[in-house]
């Protein structure tokens, strides 16, 4: 491990729309460190969420170097960012995406059962996880059965199933009222300190960036403040 | 795959539509099969109860029992060349007056004269005029004892045991002496009587020499197939089995568009949950093997009720009445047919699964 959990160095993300070429990412540096947790916050189509795919293996870069957890994905094929993702980032989806018919535990489980099945062990950690999170009277529940923060808890829970060097939150507020966006950014912040893991948070809703340790802003694909490593917060 | 079992467990109902499709497309596979198996069986019986492993016809019968006439001089040459044991075969069909029965009320038959033995009957032929009889006869009233009068000479012969499965050409056998059919056929058929020693075919248990041996040696008089030979040179048989093979197959073929169309739609319905699971490390390959497991899981409890109804209408089904069984090789031929036809089917959703973009997960690629 280097002390970052995240560099990425003159990242560029280009598309190609018939003749046009849309640039997404220009020149994008950022460094976060191995326990930093970063809110990244810009306008819609700004490119914080193409930002935040290229960080956990997603999409790749079309220029620029991207380092995670000691590890240059730039230039990794499909199987080796499926690899990737699957060991060394946790990702929390906007929409919470819950597998609908398992229940909490085995939602936590199913990052198990992708990868190379560990067993009693993933079992044992499913199971920590959820008593951390206070969940562990809700074990059981299906997904239809959990409020939406203990969704999102449980979502948590599986963002950090593998132990990862970052963390990356799309959006974890957007579906929840002010006082439960609080309360679950309160969370992240908690479990993320209280773990030593780094975290990317991506929202534009600047009422939950004082929860970071630094906020790094984006417009156009260039990031304009917070590029350079800041010192964590606490 | 585990995923998949879980899903399957937890949600069965999602899978009963395509369930329920490929059930009845189950058993109208085994249906048609055990329809094709049944025919063929009866048309059939007779010489597939042979314990011989060729039969000579005369060369100008054209591979057909009835228009075959064997001589005592090319029976000889046949005894000399073959090697192994040579027997006589005749046969006549008639309508059989069975009592109990109106007298217009004819059953069909077919009375076969035999030397060797078939699977089931005595080891030498039935003396006088007793015979042995199919028993898909018993549910026209045939039983021990009964006397059945043949032809218009109305030919009496004495049931004296029963044989299974020796039908031919659908139709219920009888079983006596050469000497029983010659004289049958002598009353009933004057113009086709077969002179002293003269049969229609032989049959060869244990033949030494090949079919074109035995050929040559009789200088071209004979022509001599093997039994399944002369089973696949039965008129029509041929010609009944390519058309209920080809509606199986199509049907094989509806199999495979269900499943397809059926786990397309639900692969389709599912993109968002393999874009997430794709995010969280789940490989193509495993996504589509659960699809697979699935689809197989779903065609093999389709199979299994299409088992137990053919296995409940071949027990339903009177003896002799529709000529349908389901027998253990078919109902396992059906069943690996649409699990095969499963697996194919779920190849078209393994195209869409693999364009699944985990990218989508996180709010797309903007």
């Amino acid at each position: 491990m280097s002390g970052e959990a995240l560099r990425m160095e003159g990242v560029r993300k280009t598309y190609r729309v018939g003749d046009e070429e849309i640039v997404a990412l220009d020149s994008v540096d950022l460094v976060v460190g191995s326990d930093e947790i970063v809110a990244l916050v810009g306008p819609s189509g700004s490119g914080k969420t193409t930002l935040c795919s290229i960080a956990g293996g997603l999409l790749t870069p079309t220029a620029g170097a991207v380092v995670v957890g000691g590890e240059d994905i730039s230039r990794y094929g499909p199987k080796q960012l499926t690899r990737f993702r699957r060991e060394t980032v946790g990702f929390v989806f906007q929409t919470v995406n819950l597998v609908p018919f398992l229940t909490a535990r085995e939602n936590l489980l199913v990052v198990d059962e992708v990868g190379r099945r560990t067993g009693a062990k993933a079992r044992s950690r499913a199971d920590q996880l959820l008593n951390e999170l206070g969940l562990a009277d809700r074990s059981k529940n299906l997904p239809l059965q959990l409020s939406g923060g203990q969704k999102q808890r449980v979502a948590i829970g599986r963002a950090l199933m593998n132990e990862p060097s970052l963390v990356l939150f799309d959006e974890p507020t957007s579906a929840l009222d002010t006082a439960l966006g609080d309360q679950v950014v309160r969370l992240i912040r908690e479990e993320m300190k209280s773990r030593g893991t780094a975290a990317i948070f991506v929202t534009h809703d600047d009422r939950i960036t004082h929860y970071a340790d630094r906020v790094a802003r984006i417009l156009d694909g260039r990031i304009v403040d917070g590029q350079i490593e800041a010192a964590a917060a606490g | 795959m585990r995923l998949a079992l879980r899903e399957l467990h937890r949600r069965p109902g999602r899978f009963v539509v395509a369930t329920a499709i490929l059930t009845l497309i189950a058993i109208l596979l085994m249906v048609l099969g055990g329809l094709l198996d049944g025919l063929t069986a009866g048309s059939t019986g007779a010489f597939r109860a042979q314990r011989a492993s060729l039969i000579v016809y005369s060369a100008t019968a054209q591979d057909s029992l009835v228009r075959s006439r064997i001589t005592p001089a090319t029976r000889r040459t046949v005894e000399r060349s073959a090697g192994g044991k040579v027997g006589g075969l005749g046969s006549i069909q008639l309508g059989a007056r069975i009592p109990g029965r109106g007298p217009r009320d004819l059953v069909p038959v077919i009375l076969f004269g035999f030397e060797l033995p078939p699977k089931g009957l005595p080891s030498s032929p039935p003396g006088g005029r007793d015979v042995w009889a199919d028993t898909s006869l018993r549910v026209r009233g045939v039983r021990i004892g009964t006397v059945v009068r043949l032809g218009p000479a109305r030919t009496p012969v004495t049931v004296a045991g029963f044989v299974s499965d020796t039908r031919f050409s659908g139709q219920g056998t009888l079983w006596g002496s050469l000497a029983t059919w010659r004289s049958v056929l002598a009353v009933n058929r004057p113009a086709e009587q077969a002179g002293a020693g003269v049969v229609q075919a032989l049959v060869v248990e244990g033949a030494t020499q090949r079919p074109a041996a035995i050929d040559a040696a009789t200088g071209g008089a004979t022509r001599t197939l093997t039994i399944g030979g002369a089973i696949a040179a039965l008129p029509g048989l041929s010609q009944q089995q390519s058309v209920f093979n080809q509606i199986i197959g199509i049907t094989v073929a509806i199999g495979v568009i269900v499943v397809a169309l059926f786990f397309a739609l639900i692969t389709v319905e599912r993109t968002p949950l393999y874009g997430v699971l794709k995010a969280l490390g789940a490989g193509s390959r495993s996504l589509f093997e659960g699809v697979l497991v699935q689809a197989v899981a779903v065609t093999a409890a389709a199979s299994a009720i299409a088992v137990a109804a053919s296995l409940a209408l071949a027990a339903a089904i009177p003896a002799g009445s529709i000529p349908f069984v389901a027998t253990p090789q078919r109902l396992l031929t059906s069943t690996v047919y649409l699990l095969i036809a499963a697996v194919v089917g779920c190849v078209f959703s393994l195209r869409r699964i693999l364009r699944i973009d985990p990218a989508s997960a996180i709010g797309g690629e903007q």
